[in-house]
């Protein structure tokens, strides 16, 4: 088992890569719909995005569940 | 579709990774000294290292119908050593006249200290004076962006041409300025700790393609020669069309190196019959 130093200076490279992947996906978005002049018809899988990530910056989390809770909430969008 | 893969230390990677790579389509190269994962400590060592990449490596690379061409440079995690810095430097002319060695680098700046800057000012009047490309290194992480507006600065205050420049690891912070300046930008895919092939086709969209290389830089650490591959799929499945890659994997690369004449290769173009 990992300590929490471990575990900070284990993962926080890979987790700054995945947050820069999403960040790069709503500014694709974007662009997209600058381009094309229009949003998409059904914007709920971008919504649910952004509820994802207000659910992960709650700094409370005591059960450490924020994986299941994530699961459960991308599971509302077909 | 036939891809160029700029920056490549191969003396790191193995004989399978060439065979792949041919397989995929790589026909060329191109090897810049860097850091060997420990500081070096005497200038003879580096000059075994430029002769390995000069001359034994373009034999690995023929066996698998790949070209293979290297840059010589001392690596800004090393300037520290003045003392070193400057003896490589004054054996360097030497390589430079080697045929498949295409200029000075990788240099550039890794912390942006003072004696790294030296190095920098040094490897770059070089080049200048022997009518040499210079490949950029800029800085990794929380560095890149400090260190990216000193390599700017530093080159503002030489007489350099800007098109015989590269700076490489553009990230989406630093492009503007770089492209704004003149200089080639080149966009390095790591798996986790540089650019990744998505964002670099949201960043190939978003600008002009033109004077921008992209590569995979794989080296001994956490990297991956296909990066550029998957750049490429990448590219493909949002539409763009093969030419429009070709000019980007291919092309652009023949357009910067092709400065330096033994560079051979030639930008292609796809016709129908």
């Amino acid at each position: 088992m990992l300590s929490p130093k471990q575990t900070l200076d284990t993962y926080f490279l890979e987790a700054r890569r995945d947050l820069l992947e999403v960040a790069a996906l709503l500014d694709r978005y974007d662009e997209s719909v600058s381009r094309e002049g229009h949003k998409a018809e059904d914007e709920s899988k971008l919504e649910s995005l952004r509820e994802a990530m207000q659910l992960l910056a709650k700094p409370d989390h005591s059960k450490a569940d924020r994986a299941k809770h994530l699961l459960a909430h991308f599971a509302k969008i077909n | 579709m036939q891809i160029i893969q700029p920056h490549y230390h191969a003396i790191a990677r193995t004989a399978q990774d060439y065979e792949r790579m041919s397989m995929s389509g790589v026909v060329a190269v191109c090897e810049p000294a860097f850091w060997a994962g420990f500081d070096r400590r005497h200038p003879e060592t580096f000059i075994d290292y430029f002769a390995q990449i000069s001359e034994f490596e373009p034999t690995r690379a023929a066996e698998f119908g790949i070209r293979h061409f290297c840059w010589v440079a001392v690596n800004p995690k090393e300037a520290e050593n003045v003392e070193l810095t400057n003896e490589v430097l004054k054996q360097m002319p030497e390589f430079l006249d080697k045929p498949n060695c295409l200029g000075v680098g990788e240099t550039g700046l890794h912390k942006s200290t003072a004696n790294e800057i030296a190095a920098l000012e040094a490897h770059v009047e070089l080049a200048m004076k022997h009518d040499q490309l210079v490949l950029i290194h800029t800085p990794h992480l929380s560095d890149k962006a400090h260190g990216t507006k000193t390599v700017l600065e530093v080159l503002s205050g030489m007489n350099v041409n800007p098109d015989k420049i590269w700076i490489d690891h553009v990230e989406e912070e630093t492009i503007e300025w770089v492209l704004d300046a003149g200089y080639w930008a080149g966009m390095t895919l790591y798996p986790v700790t540089k650019c990744s092939p998505r964002r670099a086709v949201d960043i190939l969209e978003k600008y002009s393609t033109e004077r921008l290389l992209v590569n995979s830089s794989a080296d001994w650490g956490p990297s991956d020669p296909f990066t550029l591959q998957e750049c490429i799929v990448e590219y493909r499945r949002r539409g763009h069309q093969v030419q429009e890659a070709v000019e980007i994997f291919h092309n652009n690369p023949c357009r910067f190196l092709g400065q330096n004449p033994k560079w051979d290769i030639k930008p292609i173009r796809i016709t129908e019959e």
